[in-house]
């Protein structure tokens, strides 16, 4: 079976910190970062290398603040 | 295989498989965290851009919290008047009959005061594509009582709970419009989790389409939350709509092909 392996790029200073993609990650990858952005908001991350490029945070981001990759191996 | 693949290897150009649409402009969105409205916008521009009219679209701003649409909508927009969208809507559209015209409105703005404009754009049929944005508040002023305010919640002019009573029956403009005649295409969706996102996205497409074949007025309504106004949080606002506002606001498709189907 082939596996796909992701990634995500955040833009971290439009990031609003709603929580929503968190909610939405089938693999629990994301989190709330303990820093603040410049407008003072916990920005999302990834936390562990478990993302398989679903897209799913991506297409619930009210603010279109992430672009995921992902490559088959 | 798999341990030697980099973070870098898999950030490349090429490996891109979700990015914001260039059609959003990359201004910072006003609307507050986890608001359904930067998610709508999206996937409006998202339909727009599949269908390559970005020349070819002209969209109508509202009053309300979306008000600033055209900053952030990179097509050529017009602002109108509260509640008069569909009005300017059906002028635009009559004068340039080949164009994609659509309106983004809120609930506000198109149940409110703008009921009229909208009951009689619909009735009269016009070509046109109306993406209705529904919280059941007014979220831009401070969150007071709006027509579809559910019975019982709360609001900043309802403390209590909006009594029937006193205060009247919250107001299906969807299933309303659904009725008349010149409407084509009507259906209510949300955009709180993924899978409800693909189906408003889906939805959106399907209504500019039918545009495209001078079907009749196409209805999109996006159930969204509106955490400020609610007091919450953006998850548990998100928790909050399913739990209350779906009852009364079901999902799905209302008119299809002209049909109603529920």
């Amino acid at each position: 079976m082939a596996k796909v392996k992701g990634d995500i790029v955040v833009d971290i200073e439009r990031c609003k910190g709603c929580e929503v993609c968190i909610d939405a990650c089938p693999t629990h990858t994301i989190a709330m970062s303990e820093d603040v952005n410049g407008k003072g908001y916990h920005y999302m991350q990834n936390v562990h290398d478990a993302c398989t490029g679903c897209t799913n945070c991506a297409i619930v981001c009210p603010d279109g603040v992430i672009t995921v990759y992902r490559v088959k191996i | 295989m798999a341990e030697t693949l980099t973070k870098q290897d898999i950030i490349k150009d090429e490996n891109i498989v979700y990015k914001k649409t260039k059609l959003m402009t990359d201004k910072v969105l006003s609307y507050c965290p986890g608001c359904g409205h930067g998610t709508t916008h999206r996937l409006v521009m998202e339909v727009i851009d599949e269908l390559d009219a970005q020349a070819n679209t002209i969209g109508i701003a509202p009053v309300g919290c979306s008000v600033l649409a055209y900053e952030f909508m990179d097509i050529d927009m017009q602002e109108a008047a509260h509640g008069r969208a569909p009005a300017l809507a059906t002028a635009i559209k009559r004068l340039m009959p080949d164009k994609f015209v659509f309106t983004y409105q809120g609930d506000g703005d198109l149940a409110a005061i703008g009921t009229g404009e909208t009951i009689h754009a619909a009735n009269r049929g016009e070509n046109i594509t109306i993406i209705f944005v529904n919280n059941g508040i007014y979220g831009m002023t401070g969150g007071q009582m709006a027509p579809t305010t559910l019975p019982g919640m709360k609001s900043s002019t309802c403390p209590y709970g909006r009594d029937v009573k006193m205060m009247g029956y919250p107001l299906k403009i969807t299933e309303l419009i659904a009725r008349l005649p010149g409407t084509y295409f009507v259906t209510r969706q949300a955009v709180h989790t993924p899978a409800n996102v693909r189906k408003t996205k889906k939805a959106i497409r399907k209504a500019f389409d039918l545009q495209k074949q001078n079907k009749g007025l196409t209805f999109v309504e996006v159930v969204s939350n509106c955490n400020s106004g609610w007091k919450m949080t953006p998850v548990k606002a998100n928790q909050w709509m399913v739990d209350n506002m779906f009852p009364f606001y079901p999902l799905g498709d209302i008119k299809v092909d002209g049909e109603l189907v529920k």
